[in-house]
């Protein structure tokens, strides 16, 4: 049996490009589907293509933006925070009631102290994980469970409706004093900073690195532990926020505010490329998969759609995610040796 | 003096068949004998609090209270053991009760209705099953997105609508007790499925392909062992029981709403963490998850009779899911760490740490004071 | 000023009771290779450990250019110039390759933004004088290991090591790799760097070594010149004893054709491979790193199912499609890599050993411990595993130790035909001529064997025929006694037409 020279394989250069091409293609690719659904939406039901209807999408996207990016920062090391919702729900309760009993407070106060309870929630569970050893997944279930506790101890089961808060509180997520309400002004202003801390910042990149390879991360000098308290911090701070303005749009602070809101934000995550193992992850992914919810959301109500079938739309998007995903991994792998 | 078996050595009959004396029975139970002082514990704080609490009639009603939670922790203690995750068990559990309570609202037989009902769930479970088994995504999202979808399909099928009306019969399921005893009939069914599954998982091989799955994957897979098969049947089941769970639940309310269950899936998972299953898979007992959901029911009802609210209480016992692993680690670090070069900057940061927290809940009680005072 | 970089005295470590290093001494000058050398378990890379920090020292003390030193950790080693790249590499698979070179460190404009534009000039320049070819941005999870590797030199490069420390980093190159990274290797030599060089392979360390340490159960034997020994003293330091008979093939007379392989075909891996293989004859199959070995391997095994071709087993004509099938039909396979495929390292050795033939221990699925245990037991002895006993670990066990219960299990489904990838690959060498000498006797009563390895020594010293591959393609065929060094490597490196003699 004699073989002749065995036939050229293409080689890791060409592998790249193609390689190249499919990771853009997943953003490009979410893009893309967001395009055919607001034409196939439109052509439905014209009245989705408005300047108010967009603004609407804006307006309900904003909150979840801004915590979808924290959570984002919590994925990348390889971690979750499935505590969000509850700390949202928590420090809205509180800052309701200080902003109650001091109405004549400046907005600017009743944020300021919101981020601060939201670290403090953080830092709670950033040093459970960290010093404590728990793990993620379970940490923040127990937190997710005290939290909400404490939310039903701290307000007795009574809540804070709209009558009892402030007028310019109430302006703080919705006045227009820029053209577009101060939500969605703030949502894009923490994008523009979450951007820039994980492309242009050393500690940004040391994120990547540790989901990508904690012992590597270990080796090259990067401190792991400070590295996972701190995005841990920075979700309960971005979390705080968040609950401000949620208390503010929706002009009440109930014992089950923000209820299940953390499905979204890992929805909007996973949905914008973040990889549930660590290391991937885009800011710009992000914003893409909570456009493409918010979306989905509102289309159904405009297409008449029961709401009731939300919830089954997003979990049914989660899914189509993944599996696309997983589809376009083993195309790769395929053509590599 | 343990004789390390040195390479090179000549000697070949080092080689023991019998375990070394003292570790086995201290480290088989030490996690069970944590959750068995707790239980006791408990009890006596319990006791002490309120005279009630050891009467057999409220313990007859409180114990079906978790017996839906039981069903579906019995699957997830496999499914965790190897390693993966089920968040979609109180989802399903919606989803086949709603489908039952649909049909039945139709007018169909209720027993046929509750077969299409475990159908349905099982059904569900085959499609998380084979999510993760045949296209192998991760389980965490996979059943994150069927936490949202069968929720969903739940509403879909009876919007803001209840089911109601169900026979005596079938809400015997769920209300029924044990002829000429107090023992209610969805509890003796736990305690036979959980015997049953506690068997399988550590007296048959099938168990421990579920060890071996959940400590390396990839070595069992190599030894021919049916990786992907073994994973779809326990997503099956984990689907299957949670249609049950449905059942009994929409049994012993009488009534169902697309809402059902929401948020079990979490206290499914704790009492399955809670039991000493690590997460990771691997490791963990049956009897660890049956004391530890036996400590959870316990202490909800003591709260209960305490008139602790039933989110108050989840102060507890979310504490107790992050202390249960929280201390023996920290344990360990203290005994190991030997070095006291880092102990001052790490009392400093400490210190500041606590100052925080201090200041946190100063600002917590003073803030609502004032609220609540003034009304 | 001493004439040593490193010095370290004395060094004694223990671990939960068991002493793993014994006073042992070791001294590295600047702009040497300085190897490395010992058994599985004679505490290398518990010494390398040491000198990066990641253990502390019971006793003794380490001198860095004359002064004492304590490192608490990696990043106070690497601070103080120490680099070491593991066999476990220490990349980030999802970093491109410039980043990787850099991180923790990317350089940073006066601001505090990282400069992008800095990183990926610094490292393309730096790659360029290392004369390695690398697309900058490519992430590091799509490079080879060869190119992974390169890309950890060139990050030690980049920090300006003192120290070098490379821990058996030829164990999966290719040839032609090998001799890329020695170039590096003595490049950083003649800038001044020392490097202390890990390796089995004695062949590769007279080429490049300058000095050598042996280490031997936890004690320091001698430090040599490299010029003044040979490879006997070499095994005899290591060993403490003569090694004889490192292959110990025996000629068996090839009985009826076992496995045939016709067109084998799997899209991206391999392209019509085909051979046979007969009951009683050992079949070596060569080639480099990444030829597709491996793959055919797990094709016929039934992990990763070929998409076209023919497989016989025993005459039939079969398609397998799970190892529980490849099993069924008497196949067994050893795999390449211990702890990711052929052990549970957090299980104890018995059901280590029993796994694939556990139902045999069970009936109607109810588990007989007592049947199991004393099964285990007796494959175990069989093998001469050295352990304290079965319910140790198995993580706790030396490779080569772990390696015979790799082949305790499989020995114990009866096969008859058996794979093995890579079986003395990271194995001392006592253990190497063990699992030799089984081979052999197994062969001589009748298992066909098909026998996969990078070290040439082993494929002509085993082998009664080899096939050689070369990127999915079968290039070659030899019988043993035509077979020469340079004949296996042409046709495993070069685009050559090879006659085959029957």
């Amino acid at each position: 049996m004699t073989v002749q020279n065995p036939p050229a394989i293409r080689r890791s250069i060409a592998r790249n490009g193609w390689l190249w091409t499919l990771i853009r293609f997943r953003e490009a690719g979410i893009g893309l589907f967001i395009l055919i659904l607001v034409i196939a939406v439109t052509l439905r039901a014209p009245s989705f293509l408005t300047i108010d209807n967009f603004e609407d999408i804006l307006l309900n996207i904003s909150i979840l933006t801004i915590v979808a990016l924290a959570q984002t920062m919590v994925i990348i090391t390889h971690g979750i925070d499935l505590s969000v919702s509850s700390m949202i729900g928590l420090v809205a309760m509180m800052v309701a009631f200080v902003v109650k009993q001091n109405p004549e407070m400046p907005v600017i106060f009743s944020v300021l102290l919101g981020m601060a309870l939201g670290s403090v929630l953080g830092t709670f569970n950033g040093l459970i994980i960290t010093f404590g050893k728990v793990p993620p997944i379970i940490a923040t279930l127990g937190t997710l469970s005290i939290y909400r506790g404490l939310v039903f101890f701290y307000s007795q089961g009574t809540w804070i409706n709209s009558f009892e808060l402030p007028a310019n509180f109430k302006a703080l997520s919705k006045g227009t004093p820029l053209g577009l309400p101060n939500m969605v002004i703030i949502a894009i202003l923490v994008a523009i900073v979450v951007y820039y801390f994980l492309n242009y910042t050393r500690t940004g990149r040391d994120i990547y690195a540790v989901g990508s390879n904690p012992d590597a991360a270990q080796f090259a000098g990067i401190r792991k532990q400070r590295i996972t308290f701190l995005v841990y911090m920075i979700s309960g701070l971005l979390s705080g926020l968040a609950a401000v303005l949620w208390a503010s749009r929706f002009e009440s602070a109930q014992t089950n505010t923000a209820l299940g809101f953390e499905l979204q934000t890992v929805a909007a995550s996973v949905v914008g490329g973040v990889s549930i193992s660590g290391g991937v992850g885009t800011v710009t992914g992000v914003l893409l998969g909570a456009l493409l919810l918010g979306i989905i959301q509102n289309s159904l109500t405009l297409i008449r759609i029961s709401p009731f079938w939300q919830l089954a739309a997003q979990g049914l998007l989660i899914l189509i995610a993944v599996i696309s995903d997983k589809w376009i991994l083993s195309r790769v792998e395929r053509t590599k040796k | 003096m343990k004789e390390q078996g040195a390479i090179g050595s000549k000697s070949s009959a080092l080689l023991s068949e019998f375990p070394p004396r003292r570790s086995f029975l201290a480290n088989f139970q030490r996690w069970e004998w944590m959750l068995v002082a707790l239980i006791i514990l408990d009890i006596l704080f319990n006791m002490s609090r309120s005279p009630h609490f050891l009467d057999a009639r409220n313990l007859s009603r409180t114990s079906s209270d978790f017996m839906e939670i039981g069903l579906m922790m019995l699957p997830m203690v496999f499914i965790i053991i190897t390693g993966n995750i089920d968040l979609s068990v109180a989802s399903n559990m919606g989803m086949s009760a709603s489908f039952m309570g649909l049909l039945h609202n139709q007018g169909v037989n209720i027993w046929v209705a509750a077969l299409a009902g475990l159908l349905l769930g099982t059904l569900g479970g085959m499609l998380n099953g084979y999510l993760v088994a045949r296209v192998k995504l991760p389980a965490l999202v996979v059943t994150l997105g069927t936490y949202a979808f069968y929720r969903g399909i739940a509403y879909g099928f009876l919007g803001d609508q209840a089911a109601r009306g169900y026979p005596e019969a079938f809400k015997y399921l769920g209300q029924g007790k044990v002829f000429g005893t107090l023992v209610p009939f969805s509890v003796a069914l736990f305690i036979v499925l959980a015997i049953l599954f506690g068997l399988v998982l550590h007296r048959t091989t099938f168990g421990r392909y579920l060890y071996a799955i959940g400590n390396n994957e990839n070595a069992t897979l190599y030894s021919g062992i049916p990786v992907a098969r073994i994973k779809f049947i326990i997503y099956t089941l984990s689907g299957f029981m949670a249609a049950f769970a449905g059942l009994i639940l929409a049994a012993r309310f009488g009534s169902t709403r697309p809402d059902i269950g929401t948020g079990l899936e979490l206290a499914v998972i704790t009492a399955v963490v809670l039991g000493g299953v690590d997460i990771n898979g691997g490791k963990g007992t049956m009897l660890g998850a049956v004391l530890s959901l036996f400590l959870i029911g316990l202490m909800r009802f003591g709260m209960g009779l305490l008139n602790i609210q039933g989110q108050v209480q989840g102060i507890v016992i979310g504490s107790l899911l992050i202390l249960s692993i929280l201390l023996p680690g920290v344990a360990q670090q203290i005994s190991s760490t030997r070095n006291f070069q880092f102990q001052s900057r790490a009392v400093l940061t400490a210190l500041g740490v606590l100052a925080v927290f201090v200041a946190f809940f100063l600002f917590f009680f003073w803030s609502r004071a004032a609220v609540i005072a003034g009304g | 000023m001493s004439e040593y970089i490193l010095e370290l005295k004395k060094i004694s470590k223990s671990f939960s009771g068991v002493e793993v290093l014994h006073e042992v001494s070791f001294a590295l000058r600047p702009g040497e290779v300085h190897a490395l050398l010992g058994e599985n378990g004679a505490g290398k890379s518990t010494l390398v450990k040491i000198i990066t920090g990641v253990h502390q020292p019971d006793k003794g003390e380490i001198l860095l250019n004359g002064e004492h030193v304590h490192f608490h950790d990696a990043r106070e080693s690497r601070q103080a110039g120490i680099a070491a790249i593991y066999q476990e590499l220490s990349l980030f698979p999802d970093l491109d390759v410039a980043e990787n070179i850099f991180a923790g460190r990317q350089p940073v404009t006066l601001g505090g933004r990282v400069d992008w534009r800095k990183l990926y000039s610094e490292a393309g320049k730096l790659l360029e004088s290392l004369g390695v070819k690398l697309d900058l941005k490519q992430k590091a999870r799509t490079l080879s290991i060869a190119q992974q590797q390169m890309v950890e030199i060139a990050r030690a490069f980049s920090i300006n090591a003192q120290i070098l420390i490379m821990d058996e980093p030829t164990s999966s190159l290719t040839l032609h790799e090998v001799d890329d990274l020695f170039r590096l290797v003595r490049r950083l030599r003649a800038e001044g760097t020392a490097i202390i060089f890990i390796s089995h392979r004695l062949d590769e360390l007279f080429s490049l070594a300058d000095r050598v340490t042996v280490l031997r159960d936890g004690s320091y034997v001698d430090t040599r010149e490299i010029k003044d020994v040979t490879r006997d003293d070499l095994i005899r330091m290591m060993v403490g004893r003569t090694i004889t008979n490192l292959f110990p093939k025996q000629d068996v007379q090839a009985g009826d054709v076992a496995l045939r392989v016709q067109d084998l075909t799997r899209a991206g891996s391999f392209y019509n491979v085909g051979f046979e293989l007969r009951r009683g004859e050992i079949l070596g199959l060569a080639g480099l790193v990444g030829a597709g070995r491996t793959n055919v391997a797990r094709a016929i095994f039934g992990v990763e199912p070929p998409t076209a071709g023919r497989l016989e087993v025993e005459g039939r004509e079969v398609s397998i499609t799970s190892p529980q099938q490849a099993i069924e039909l008497g196949l067994a396979y050893v795999p390449e890599d211990r702890q990711l495929h052929g052990l549970i390292p957090a299980m104890s050795l018995t059901p280590n050993i029993s796994l694939p033939t556990l139902y045999q221990h069970a009936r109607a699925g109810w588990l007989q411990d007592k049947s199991e245990r004393r099964s285990a037991y007796e494959a175990a002895l069989q093998m001469e595993v050295r352990a304290n006993n079965i319910w140790q670990f198995a993580r706790e066990l030396s490779g080569g130790n772990q390696q015979k219960v790799v082949l305790a299990k499989w020995l114990s489904t009866n096969p008859r035909i058996l794979i093995l990838d890579e079986p003395t690959r990271g194995i001392d060498v006592g253990t190497k001529a063990a699992v030799h000498a089984l081979m052999s006797k197994l062969a001589a009563e009748g298992m066909a064997i098909l026998m996969i390895s990078s070290e040439l020594p082993e494929i002509l010293g085993m082998s009664d025929r080899i096939i050689v591959m070369r990127e999915g393609h079968v290039t070659a065929h030899f019988s043993r006694a035509e077979a020469t060094q340079e004949k296996i490597i042409s046709a495993a490196t070069q685009n050559v037409t090879i006659g085959m003699t029957q």
